[in-house]
């Protein structure tokens, strides 16, 4: 398609990955695309993709399809090989992460690293985490700041990153009207990206401004794709769709940290298993002085704060 | 079914023929459906980059006008209830002509929501079966179902009454009234709805409040019946429909009543976030005067109040609302104001500050405005082909072939013509 390199960028819809010697099958779907008042992206969609299933009414074959026809449409439009994998939640696991406020400078490095790991457009850019510089003597989100620059950390400042809260009982799961966004047995809030229709209620329902949407193309050059990949978290994102933090259950799941955790120079960020009684997390739930945002909200989250 | 053929047949007729005037307003609304549309093309082929929309602000004024027409469309019951439930007959010969607009205003309501979504190629995960409902947990999946059915009941209303008239027959009260009654709960019911899609988020303390539905109520019955007055004017100057005075007064009465108490509502809403002056009030500071050195919609909120208190005032004041030009002009700000006030002035304050405290701020872009304009344009012309085919079958000059042209159910000549079924039975 024309729209194939853009300026530095490369398109990485997921929508319009056709090859181009099928001209009679664009042509048929082109009509079909009017026909169902589709989207532009529609025309060059094939009929598996846009009768595609929700995610929990898939079958192993339909999973093992899909991976496969999104691998191949990274390869043909970035010349990227991408591993798509679906790794499942484990038996005993609930994951919960702490952040501790004492510690957090204000570095931004986390922002950064997720934004790699997670593969989120860098133009229109966008971050899953935001960091709030926040006043000291105020718990007041209304009296932070996200756009300070220098040195930091600044004088008369504390530092608050924010990002989804995988809350236990989810107003964006409740908002969503078909069930494209729901909490794992292993508590993550995930999205499937080939479900929602783009309507933001979950974005309007979120109190901690965690959820974001594709206005436009995500877009990453092809140096920047991390070609390992979950299915529900950090595959290439079609336009139109909603999308988040999902605590990295493509490392998660296979015990790794979450990149923003590792991506911390000062230890602020704890992450681990809450059912397990030894764990960190468990250790930090316990034994520090630790509160929860928004908790007026209602939304029992499984991020916390703590001091210390 | 040959029958119904002819119905079509005639009514096909009936949109094509006209005056000059009839031929320039189709062309003015032609005009902005054609903008509307290739603005819609230009936003399916880039996306919703194309609106000033942002993650921050993520609905605007396409969301904004849905919840404007929501009320437009269940304010057909005020014609409904005097008619049916108070046995009140000022209105009983114009009450189609409600549900004709709730028909168009709804819509106009889905156009809205498709022109919103992210992926509308995606609707059928919204169907039954085939898609995945998240009903009842999803308000927004109630709203669908309220909408949509509402739709279903007033279009049968109007087909029913329409289709049965037109073969020269009197309509039958048990192949309707159930389902009249029906859509007045439903009436209701889709505008309760619409407000707890705002008030039943938790997060957002501007729509927080259970006085949300009822100020909703309020002004769909104050901007709703405003609107008629004037369609009913211009259906009685221009189509010869016979639209008594005492029609239009009732109405007025409604309107006035409406106004007052959505004026007093929404009042009692600034009062209790602005007295205690909590963290909460910042939505409502932003609003009605700005916050930290950004006030976009202080001008358009205080324009929207000064319309409807204007309106209401009209409204009660006989020697202001005796003259028909000063009630059409209090009529019209009446829309305006209600559509300023529960449209952007509702949703946008809803998101800033962000629920991080960031401030930014929205208004709609070129392409938002030139789709919102074609919606209503939309929304105009399908009104203006259902009055086109409705006020001949109730005049009784559109009727099957055979058929006596004799109006059913009409009584606005005082009984002149051949039935004499008006008393509650008859026509809607």
């Amino acid at each position: 398609m024309s729209d194939e390199t853009n300026g530095p960028y490369t398109k990485v819809s997921l929508a319009e990955g056709v090859a181009s010697s099928q001209t009679t099958r664009r042509v048929f779907l082109k009509v079909l695309g009017a026909a169902t008042a589709a989207t532009s992206t529609a025309d060059a969609m094939g009929w598996e993709e846009y009768f595609q299933q929700h995610y929990k009414r898939l079958t192993d074959d339909d999973k093992r399809a899909i991976f496969a026809r999104l691998e191949q449409q990274v390869r043909d439009r970035q010349g990227v090989d991408v591993h798509i994998r679906d790794p499942q939640p484990l038996d005993g696991v609930e994951f919960a992460y702490a952040l501790n406020l004492q510690a957090c400078v204000g570095c931004r490095r986390c922002e950064y690293a997720c934004a790699q790991e997670n593969n989120t457009s860098r133009s229109p850019e966008m971050h899953y985490i935001r960091v709030l510089q926040m006043e000291k003597g105020s718990l007041d989100v209304e009296r932070s700041h996200t756009g300070y620059e220098g040195q930091v950390p600044q004088q008369g400042h504390y530092y608050m990153p924010v990002q989804c809260h995988h809350c236990r009982d989810a107003p964006c799961v409740r908002a969503c009207p078909v069930n494209a966004t729901w909490a794992e047995p292993d508590g993550i809030v995930v999205v499937d990206y080939n479900w929602c229709i783009g309507c933001r209620y979950c974005e309007a329902a979120c109190p901690y401004f965690a959820r974001r949407f594709n206005f436009e193309e995500p877009t990453l050059r092809a140096s920047e794709i991390n070609p390992e990949q979950g299915y529900l978290s950090n595959r290439l994102r079609p336009r139109g769709v909603m999308e988040k933090c999902t605590f990295c259950l493509q490392r998660t799941r296979q015990g790794l940290y979450p990149a923003c955790l590792e991506a911390c120079p000062t230890g602020s960020r704890k992450f681990g298993n809450l059912l397990d009684p030894n764990s960190e997390i468990r250790q930090v739930i316990e034994t520090k002085r630790v509160y929860i945002l928004h908790e007026e909200a209602g939304t029992n989250p499984r991020f916390y704060y703590f001091f210390g | 079914m040959a029958d119904f053929l002819a119905f079509l047949k005639a009514a096909g007729r009936a949109v094509v023929k006209g005056s000059p005037a009839y031929y320039g307003w189709l062309a003015f609304l032609g005009a902005w459906m054609a903008l509307g549309g290739a603005a819609m093309g230009w936003q399916l082929l880039n996306g919703l980059g194309v609106t000033n929309l942002s993650d921050q602000v993520p609905w605007g004024v396409y969301i904004a006008n849905f919840t404007f027409m929501v009320g437009m469309a269940a304010a057909a019951v005020m014609l409904v209830i005097p008619t049916y439930i108070y046995h009140d007959d000022a209105l009983h010969d114009v009450s189609i002509l409600g549900e004709l607009l709730a028909v168009s205003a709804l819509v106009m309501c889905l156009g809205f929501i498709v022109s919103d979504l992210g992926r509308p190629d995606r609707f059928w995960h919204l169907m039954p079966i085939i898609g995945r409902f998240n009903f009842p947990q999803s308000i927004l999946a109630w709203d669908v179902v309220v909408i949509n059915g509402y739709l279903v009941i007033n279009g049968y209303i109007v087909t029913y009454l329409l289709f049965t008239k037109f073969r020269g027959k009197v309509p039958e009260k048990k192949m309707y009234m159930p389902v009249l009654f029906l859509g007045v709960f439903w009436a209701i019911g889709i505008h309760t709805v619409t407000a707890f899609l705002y008030s039943g988020l938790g997060g957002r303390a501007f729509w927080h409040s259970a006085v949300l539905p009822i100020r909703f109520l309020a002004s769909a019955f104050a901007s709703g019946p405003s609107f008629l007055i004037i369609a009913l004017i211009v259906v009685r100057d221009r189509m010869k429909f016979p639209v008594t005075d005492a029609a239009l007064d009732r109405l007025r009465q409604i309107v006035a009543i409406a106004m007052i108490l959505n004026l007093f509502l929404s009042a009692s809403e600034i009062f209790v976030e602005m007295y205690p002056g909590t963290v909460h009030s910042a939505s409502m500071r932003y609003l009605l005067v700005g916050l930290h050195g950004h006030h976009k919609l202080v001008p358009y909120i205080w324009t929207g109040i000064c319309l409807d208190t204007f309106a209401a005032v009209v409204f009660v004041t006989r020697p202001l609302h005796s003259k028909q030009k000063t009630m059409i002009a209090a009529c019209a700000c009446a829309v305006v104001g209600v559509w300023i006030e529960k449209g952007m002035g509702l949703v946008i304050p809803g998101f800033i500050p962000s629920s991080l405290g960031e401030i930014v701020e929205y208004s709609p872009s070129f392409v938002e405005f030139s789709i919102s304009a074609g919606v209503w344009a939309l929304g105009g012309f399908v009104y203006t082909m259902l009055l086109k085919i409705g006020v001949p079958i109730e005049l009784g000059e559109m009727r099957k072939p055979g058929v006596p042209n004799v109006p059913i159910g009409l009584n606005a000549f005082g009984g002149h013509h051949g039935h004499d079924d008006h008393a509650h039975g008859g026509a809607s």
